[in-house]
């Protein structure tokens, strides 16, 4: 490896060989180093994908997606939990982004540059480290117990958000003063309003990042089990959710209780598999909706 | 100079936070005339035009002093409205800045935003300005492709024609040619002579020849002062100033 290096480099630095050597040495080893750590972390992503389609993609068939669990949950499907996640993720966003976006839009556009109104971006910042179990606590204390939505999809919905809030708001400031000056000085100059150059000029050039921002996110709380454990989760319905006070069933949550409780744990595992597997595919396809959109913007916009 | 005057600035002094970067800026603008700024980077004759639409309002610590009147309207004037001078004193910038939508769309901003729902009437005044600003013919089949695809100086004559669709009494142009090519460079300097038939015209240049074609009258600025204005003829030939020699003269700039 190193030799190929050195009969790379050799026609610019015939006349300092020596000393080209060594460094020339020290760069190859920095590649093999660099290369190595990331062959590594490839591994890892690698090895769990690997790992969940082998073990679930046994259990995946059209009755697994669309058929109540049965006997104890040993048999059967998971569309009630696919049902779930799709709703409290539903929710999470209906939630999330008008408020998001509406506080990204007063940080950027409107704020005074004080010291308060630093310090509220900083929490907003330092709201995405809590850990999510709080955020479950939170949920219940307040939407499931003081509002009395109770464990629900609503409950869920409103919990999820917030964990997701913080995230789009950082997404959402980040697309929004990625907007060229240069298009709002030309947007005031014909005598639009700051508003107007807002609605008009701002949010449709960020808009494709303001949505990646927004998938991403919700995304990432589509697969939370923490904040769901008692603000909407159930280990089992019957049937499908009827309305937003219903309790649901949810991947996640529902992975966990095929792990943690039951009576034949071989089928249980099995499914736990076939879940991972479709859950994981949700949040791929998700995260993939997100690049094809910033693909998008970058051809319409520029880099 | 027997001529209306349409701007006239009386003691400007303008502050980014402390530091004073126009220094008692006294200058009359005149009607239907071209009037040029010159002057080395950093003499402040951006500055000074952007004050003109209140562009520079934009900025967070900066501060005017001096009045600037536009036909006897205080512009700096708290119960001036901003939005209603800007649809009279039109923009036109260094870098070409269309919209990201079509050539069609950016030209119609300037009438949705201000409430204009006709749409033949839209259409009419879109293609007035294309022909005004002489770039209809290069655009006439594919109004509604996206404006970024023109070229760059297809793209200040679209930002010229999207100035003039607001129906503006003053024209600012702000370096208009700056990035532009020779070629793009003469177009625009030949719309601006067009122009001036119909409007009152400022514009930033640093390039002397430019300001020599175009313009009626030419200020020259340095280090934040005014120091020499009058017909451009006349500065060019037999400057005042020494210091406008020497910099019409190259010595310095």
């Amino acid at each position: 490896m190193t030799r190929q290096t050195f009969s790379r480099t050799r026609p610019y630095t015939a006349g300092r060989r020596q000393a080209v050597r060594a460094s020339d040495l020290t760069q190859a080893l920095g590649f093999l180093f660099l290369g190595a750590c990331t062959a590594f972390a490839l591994f890892f992503l690698g090895s769990i994908l690997y790992f969940v389609i082998v073990r679930g993609a046994p259990a995946i068939s059209w009755e697994f997606l669309t058929s109540v669990p049965r006997r104890a949950m040993t048999q059967g499907g998971v569309a009630p939990a696919i049902v779930g996640t799709f709703y409290l993720t539903l929710g999470a966003v209906a939630f999330a982004l008008p408020l998001g976006l509406a506080c990204a839009i007063y940080l950027t556009e409107y704020s005074p540059k004080t010291i308060l109104v630093n310090i509220i971006r900083l929490s907003i910042a330092n709201l995405a480290g809590i850990p999510s179990i709080v955020f479950g606590l939170f949920g219940f204390a307040v939407f499931v117990k003081v509002f009395g939505f109770g464990v629900s999809i609503l409950s869920g919905s409103l919990t999820l958000g917030i964990m997701a809030l913080p995230g789009i708001i950082a997404a959402s400031q980040e697309a929004i003063l990625a907007v060229p000056q240069s298009y709002k000085e030309a947007s005031l100059a014909l005598g639009a309003t700051h508003w107007q150059t807002i609605a008009r000029v701002v949010l449709p050039s960020s808009l494709p990042g303001i949505l990646t921002g927004v998938i991403l996110n919700v995304g990432r709380v589509a697969g939370e089990t923490a904040a769901i454990l008692f603000t909407a989760a159930t280990f089992y319905t019957r049937g499908y959710p009827n309305s937003i006070f219903s309790e649901v069933m949810a991947l996640p949550y529902h992975i966990y209780a095929l792990m943690t409780e039951g009576t034949h744990p071989e089928s249980q595992t099995l499914i736990a598999y076939g879940s991972s597997l479709i859950l994981l595919s949700l949040v791929l396809a998700v995260s993939a909706l997100a690049i094809i959109l910033r693909q998008r913007q970058r051809r319409v916009y520029g880099p | 100079m027997d001529h209306d005057v349409k701007i006239s600035a009386l003691n400007v002094n303008f502050y980014y936070g402390k530091t004073l970067t126009l220094k008692n800026i006294s200058l009359d603008i005149l009607q239907k005339k071209v009037t040029a700024l010159i002057g080395p980077s950093g003499c402040g004759k951006s500055t000074f035009i952007r004050l003109l639409n209140r562009m520079n309002d934009l900025i967070p610590g900066a501060r005017v002093e001096g009045q600037i009147l536009l036909d006897g309207l205080d512009i700096y004037h708290p119960r001036t409205d901003v939005v209603s001078l800007r649809r009279r004193v039109g923009m036109v910038f260094q870098k070409p800045n269309p919209f990201p939508k079509s050539i069609f769309d950016n030209l119609a901003y300037g009438l949705t935003i201000s409430g204009m729902r006709d749409k033949r009437f839209i259409e009419h005044k879109v293609i007035d300005s294309l022909k005004k600003a002489a770039l209809y013919n290069e655009v006439k089949d594919r109004l509604h492709d996206n404006a970024l695809m023109l070229s760059g100086g297809q793209q200040q004559r679209l930002c010229i024609a999207r100035c003039l669709v607001v129906e503006p009494e003053v024209i600012l142009f702000d370096e208009p040619a700056a990035s532009l090519d020779p070629i793009s460079t003469r177009k625009i300097e030949e719309l601006i002579l067009e122009l001036k038939d119909e409007y009152t015209i400022v514009i930033v240049t640093h390039n002397m020849q430019q300001a020599a074609r175009v313009s009626d009258f030419t200020a020259f600025m340095y280090l934040g002062e005014l120091v020499e204005y009058g017909d451009t003829e006349r500065i060019f030939t037999v400057p005042k100033e020494k210091m406008t020699e020497e910099y019409l003269s190259g010595k310095f700039g």
